[in-house]
């Protein structure tokens, strides 16, 4: 433990912290563009020169550990005079364009110029000019104010994984470029933006729509996927205009992936803004409440409740799913289900369907098995962590069995189906060794092996293999399942499932065609094809004219994820609250309030009237929602059903990461972006 | 004068063969295992007597140095790097031991590799040195084939790889660390220290990088003994060293002399003087193109080696002396080498990125006169500001030239601008009277 | 600076004989660290293709030595002795850096220029000769000299340049080195050093005309 001193102050630091990390314990601020603390140091913009006491040279305190015994000046002559040379040549090739830049306002450039900089330059020669790269749609380059700090090179190759990025030529001619002209094609490329410390790298889509000062800033949860970023939602009037992350160390860190911060475009299309009801003409028009609601009640009156079934999607959120499932309660309809996809795993045991390890727990493992995912594109700031354990050396391996693609990481393909997985569970298979060597083996299953009839026998399997490694003990438990929706978790805990003698997705579906069932409501289910409810009388209620829209019979429009403050349990089994950015659009209402008011149009009036109320209701319902933002652990129990696996490839449900739910569908960008990176790769029908 | 049999390039222009044949009968690869027998302590004890100061510019001792390296390692691999990526302007002595006398530096390189627990070495020369990677080639295999090297090198019962690596044009990489990164195959662009390369250099490896002089010497001050090497020139400076004389002399060479040799010696004995005599001296950079420039007052008397150079702020460097005389224009000479240095910036750090372009705008300026008198205090000051601020050297040696051309010739520089001016004046009066 | 010209065809690849001869260049580093290959297979490539590299050339060695194709990228535009776009068979590179230009290499360039009708950085239209200035390559004491291919034309005067080039232009291949009867970097009128070892050769010492 050296200890040091700064500032005249005396300090104790752990071995290998710099001089730097030690300013910062010690609240000592130290100018930096280079220095990222989730990225390598390379010292190169020499902003962060120190004096250091019988060193004959300033010393870059990124860079130079504390050492016992140093005497550190933060604030001396020879410190101000060397960082205000480092400021003067940064500024005499950037082309002062503030005015302009979309990165003034939050700019580091421009913070530290105000402490450091000339009040006028002496560069008198021409200023430097580069040309522009094109990084694809979402990353705007204005070259000619990059100041080289290679903070976009280093994100590339060690979070994001994907080194596409580098620095050409060499001097005053160096420059950041794909070289090729390419765009950047990884799922976390958005985050560059953020990394950058002045306006080379900016975003595209929200180029000159506004100034920072303008903006209202609304810190809420993402719904793109089932990690639950932590995002922030800055707003304009009723616009949302940017969306950017939120420091969560056990979530995502700091940094989000491209579809959270850039499908949100899709909130200005395709909106349902008022209730719509069929006509006898087969079309839908513009309704009132009041008239959708009558239509209902119409519809329901004297429907058995066995000849009604309710479907919570992909995007619904807790508050809204716990009402849907009293409402139907009190309808005497068990027929429930929030796994539109199909899924056919066993929800019994809390600790069989979330991600148990938690996804900081990554961390912490020394050897991965993948069995039917991409966390890439299904999550990617669960493969980022798996890839940042990687680096951190002392992971064994990475192993999957599934989808062969590049995670970013080395991974060991042991086979593409359940035959891999069979031998596994049977203890066959000679990978099961090097699991039960490791000290905290993990297991991930994902959506797509449970996307198969014998879904419960898959969980079953993998289960096995989980046990049979000793990945469940009393301070680990590796099994883990990744989702893909925002709802889905949530839904589960509130047990939004077929009740006594009720029907699953399948046999709801079987019902609408032999018109057993004969009233179907969609809660933000979208990924249902609207042929299978064969006659059915369909409410749907949500936010975009997508999938169940089109087929719905009457529409009951609901609010986005940033216009309501709702519940969503992410993969890991954690409830977090989003909140109000902006208000629903038009007639829409945040979603309970639709429940609600529907019951007691129906006469069966639920028993709460207010959002506090709502959410005891589902404190009562599942104690985990009575701790937010926190992971109640899970009790291990026997889940899955003993059955034979069938040999068949998992295929991941995610075929277009940029486009898997209303809102990125109705996204331009994610448009952009799919014909930008997937067109070229995939054939016609698939990049749809 | 330095006495022929105290040479220790003795072909050092090519008159015999420089492989094997020839360098045996030079008297390299003579007991060289007697000399590996010494034990690591002991070689390194002697070059530490020696005196041996680095030649590749900075002048460290190459005792000193060896003795960084970890004693006892994990058994994985230690480096030894040869620089052999001359590029310094000004200077091209180690060309002549590689194409001339290879061996000398194929043999330094197993007792120096020995001496600090190597189990290889790769000599990293300039890609433009052709021929002169070749010679080093053809040794290398010459000494593979004769058991020189290799498995049981010398029968010393030490093996030791030597692998030549040819560099594609970047001055930068002959500061060590840059070395280090094009040698893994990146761009040369230095290190931040620490970690030293003692500790993790090649590979993340203990490493020793050493000049091509510095290692070829050894062999010969081990025969010959420590105190031979240490009792030429003066203390602290001492042994012999390859001058490289070129500029305005009558008879440009490179010639193997007597540290701390006069300067006007020097010039004098081997290079026929000065062009047009020594009175038609102007100013010498005397030890390549980052130590500053001295006048002929400074020249008159000083002598040619680390502390003396040292004194009249100027440098040893590389020896590497490139006299100008009377008729040159020396701010465009320095101005040139302004052009350099922004040349090769390798572009990493601020100082150095933007200060090396900015440094030769207005030199480039201060050539024709085309600037303002307080310019010059302004370019003194954007040296200051990148010299010390850097990641490597390169910043350094960019600013000094700068620094030593205004300290003796800002008069020169004065007289240019207010010329210019006039001239300006002139041509604006005539403009207004038509 | 923008993407280099294509090659016509899109993809490239090693001859056997240089395939051979970039697996002997890989081995001299420990395993795992190919990349250190980079350079001279860069170069290899480069001599295969006319003495410049395309695109397809680096992706060929950044795939072959399993490292991002951006990091080749970089070495290539890096390193000046990569020729990014196509040059002229005979490649001409003056130095002009002080020491060389001190002796007078701006009358090199100019004679250069002159005799080829071209300026620094340009190709003839012949594809012949291609003229370009580079930084010190350290031959000083031997100023002023140039590179032509892998030779350097050293002591050079606007004559024996032009007679350097006259002779190229006929397919003769002239004699590299100093240009002036000197001995390579020992005193023009004789060795002031090793006395014995330039009688035992036959060179006259300084001073003994």
């Amino acid at each position: 433990m050296p200890k040091l001193t700064i500032d005249g102050q005396e300090i104790e630091v752990a071995p290998g912290t710099s001089i730097l990390q030690a300013c910062e314990q010690m609240g000592i601020e130290v100018p930096r563009f280079c220095y990222h603390e989730r990225l390598s140091v390379p010292a190169n913009c020499r902003m962060c020169l120190v004096e250091v006491e019988k060193s004959p040279k300033p010393v870059a305190s990124c860079a130079m550990p504390a050492g016992e015994g140093m005497v550190v000046k933060t604030d001396s002559e020879l410190v101000h005079k060397a960082r205000k040379g480092v400021m003067e040549f940064l500024l005499i090739n950037h082309p002062l364009d503030c005015p302009i830049c979309d990165q003034g306002g939050e700019c580091d450039l421009q913070d530290q110029a105000v402490a450091y900089g000339f009040d006028r330059g002496r560069y008198a020669e021409n200023k430097r000019a580069v040309r522009d790269k094109n990084l694809g749609p979402l990353i705007k380059t204005i070259m000619t104010r990059c100041i080289h700090c290679t903070r976009c090179i280093r994100f590339m190759d060690e979070i994001a994984g994907v080194p596409v990025l580098g620095a050409t030529s060499r001097g005053e001619h160096m420059e950041i470029t794909t070289y090729i002209e390419q765009g950047v094609n990884s799922e976390m490329s958005g985050n560059l933006v953020d990394v950058c410390p002045v306006g080379a790298l900016t975003s595209k889509p929200y180029a000159f729509t506004a100034r920072p000062w303008e903006l209202r800033k609304t810190e809420t949860i993402d719904v793109m996927d089932a990690v639950g970023s932590n995002i922030r939602v800055d707003t304009r009037g009723p616009e949302v205009m940017r969306v950017l992350p939120r420091l969560n160390e056990d979530v995502n860190e700091e940094w989000i992936a491209d579809k959270t911060r850039y499908s949100h475009d899709g909130l200005k299309r395709q909106r349902l803004d008022r209730p719509y009801v069929r006509g006898q003409d087969g079309k839908l028009r513009q309704a009132s409440w009041a008239e959708a609601f009558a239509t209902i009640r119409t519809k329901l009156a004297g429907l058995p409740g066995t000849a009604v079934a309710a479907i919570a999607g992909d995007l619904a959120d807790c508050e809204s799913t716990v009402a849907l499932k009293d409402l139907m309660a009190k309808l005497g309809s068990p027929n429930l289900e929030c796994r539109q996809d199909g899924a056919k795993f066993d929800a019994s045991k809390r600790a069989g369907y979330i991600f148990n390890s938690t996804i900081a727990g990554i961390e912490r493992a020394d050897a991965i098995l993948l069995i039917g995912t991409n966390p890439r594109w299904e999550a990617p700031l669960v493969n980022a962590r798996i890839r940042k354990r990687y680096l951190q050396g002392g992971l064994k391996v990475v192993a999957s069995v599934g989808p062969n693609v590049d995670l970013t990481y080395p991974v060991k393909h042991l086979g593409a189906g359940g035959d891999t997985l069979a031998e596994l569970a049977a203890g066959k298979h000679e990978f099961l060794e090097v699991l039960k060597g490791a000290e905290r083996p993990m297991v991930i299953v994902g959506m797509g092996a449970f996307q198969r009839p014998d879904g419960a026998a898959v969980q079953h399997a993998a289960r096995a293999v989980a046990e049979s490694v000793n990945a469940i003990r009393e301070d680990w438990n590796g099994f883990n399942v990744l989702h893909t929706a925002a709802g889905r978790v949530g839904a589960l805990d509130i047990g939004f499932l077929p009740g006594e003698g009720g029907r699953d997705l399948e046999g709801i579906l079987t019902g609408c065609a032999s018109g057993e069932i004969g009233f179907v409501y969609l809660l933000n289910a979208d990924e249902i094809d609207g042929a299978a409810f064969g006659n059915a009388f369909v409410v749907y209620q949500g936010h975009h004219g997508d999938r169940g829209a089109h087929r719905a019979d009457v529409i009951l429009p609901g609010a986005a994820y940033t216009e309501k403050s709702a519940t969503y349990v992410n993969t890991e089994g954690r409830p977090q609250q989003t909140r109000l950015a902006t208000f629903p659009l038009g007639e829409a209402r945040e979603d309970w309030k639709i429940i609600r008011a529907l019951s007691a149009e129906l006469g069966q009036t639920l028993p709460y009237d207010s959002l506090t109320q709502v959410r005891r209701r589902l404190a009562e319902m599942n104690p985990v929602f009575a701790a937010p933002d926190r992971v109640t652990p899970a009790k291990w129990g026997a889940f899955g059903k003993k059955g034979k696996v069938d040999g068949g490839h998992f295929v991941s449900p995610v075929t277009n990461y940029y486009m898997t739910d209303p809102i990125s569908r109705a996204s331009v960008t994610m448009a952009k972006c799919t014909e930008t990176f997937l067109k070229p790769a995939l054939p016609a029908a698939a990049a749809e | 004068m330095l006495r022929d049999e105290d040479r220790i390039f003795t072909n050092l222009y090519g008159f015999e063969s420089p492989f094997l044949d020839g360098a045996k009968q030079r008297g390299d690869w003579e007991g060289t295992k007697e000399l590996l027998d010494l034990g690591r302590e002991k070689i390194i004890e002697l070059v530490k007597e020696s005196g041996l100061r680095g030649r590749g510019g900075a002048g460290f001792s190459t005792g000193m140095k060896w003795s960084f390296m970890p004693k006892k390692t994990d058994g994985g691999p230690v480096y030894l790097v040869i620089n052999a990526d001359e590029g310094e302007p000004g200077t091209c002595k180690d060309r002549e031991i590689m194409r001339h006398d290879p061996h000398k530096l194929i043999e330094g390189c197993l007792i120096a590799g020995f001496a600090i627990g190597a189990t290889a070495c790769y000599i990293y020369i300039r890609g433009e040195f052709y021929d002169e990677g070749s010679n080093v080639q053809r040794a290398i295999d010459e000494a593979y084939a004769a058991g020189l090297i290799g498995k049981n090198a010398c029968g010393s019962g030490y093996d030791y790889d030597i692998d030549l690596h040819r560099g594609r044009g970047a001055y930068i990489c002959g500061e060590e660390t840059a070395l280090i990164e094009s040698l893994e195959g990146k761009k040369g662009q230095p290190r931040n220290k620490p970690p030293f390369p003692a500790m993790a250099g090649l590979y993340s490896r203990p490493t020793t990088v050493n000049n091509v002089e510095s290692v070829a010497v050894v062999p010969t001050i081990l025969r010959r003994g420590a105190s031979w090497f240490a009792g030429l020139g003066r203390p602290k400076n001492s042994g012999t060293k390859l001058f490289c004389i070129s500029g305005h002399v009558n008879e440009p060479c490179t010639v193997e002399e007597e540290m701390g040799i006069p300067l006007k010696e020097l010039i004098e004995k081997h290079c026929g003087g000065v062009r047009g005599g020594w009175d038609n001296l102007l100013a010498i950079i005397p030890g390549g193109s980052s130590v500053p420039v001295i006048p002929k007052e400074i020249c008159d008397t000083v002598l040619m080696d680390f502390d003396s150079l040292r004194e009249v702020k100027s440098g040893l460097g590389t020896a590497a002396v490139i006299v100008m005389d009377k008729s040159t224009d020396i701010v465009k000479a320095i101005a040139r080498l302004s052009k350099f240095y922004m040349h090769e910036s390798c572009g990493q750090c601020t100082p150095c990125r933007e200060g090396t372009g900015w440094l030769w705008r207005v030199m480039d300026r201060m050539v024709k006169g085309q600037a303002r008198v307080e310019e010059i205090d302004m370019l003194l000051d954007v040296t200051k500001e990148i010299e010390g601020h850097t990641i490597c050297a390169l910043g350094d040696a960019a600013a000094w030239p700068v620094q030593g051309l205004i300290r003796h010739f800002r008069p020169e520089m004065e007289k240019r601008i207010l010329d210019y001016r006039a001239r300006a004046d002139r041509g604006g009066a005539r403009m207004a009277a038509e | 600076m923008s993407a280099p010209t294509e090659a016509a065809a899109g993809t490239w690849a090693f001859t056997p004989e240089n395939l051979e001869l970039a697996k002997r260049i890989i081995a001299k580093y420990p395993p795992g660290r190919q990349a250190s290959a980079v350079m001279p297979l860069l170069d290899l490539a480069q001599r295969q293709n006319d003495n410049w590299l395309p695109r397809a050339a680096m992706d060929y060695v950044a795939d072959m030595l399993e490292m991002p194709r951006i990091r080749a990228y970089e070495v290539a535009t890096f390193y000046t002795m990569y020729n990014l776009k196509p040059v002229g068979k005979h490649f001409i590179q003056i130095c002009t850096t002080t020491p060389c230009w001190l002796k007078g290499s701006d009358q090199i360039v100019e004679a250069c220029e002159k005799k080829l009708g071209i300026g620094l950085g340009e190709t003839t239209p012949d594809g012949q000769f291609t003229v370009i200035e580079v930084e010190c390559l350290g031959a000083c004491v031997n100023a002023p000299m140039m590179q032509i291919g892998d030779d350097y034309y050293e002591d050079l005067t606007p004559e024996t340049t032009e007679a350097i080039l006259d002779a190229l232009a006929r397919g003769e291949t002239p004699k590299d080195g100093p240009q002036n009867g000197r001995i390579r970097s020992c005193p023009k009128s004789g060795p002031t050093t090793l006395i014995d070892q330039a009688v035992r050769v036959g060179v006259k010492p300084a001073g003994q005309s």
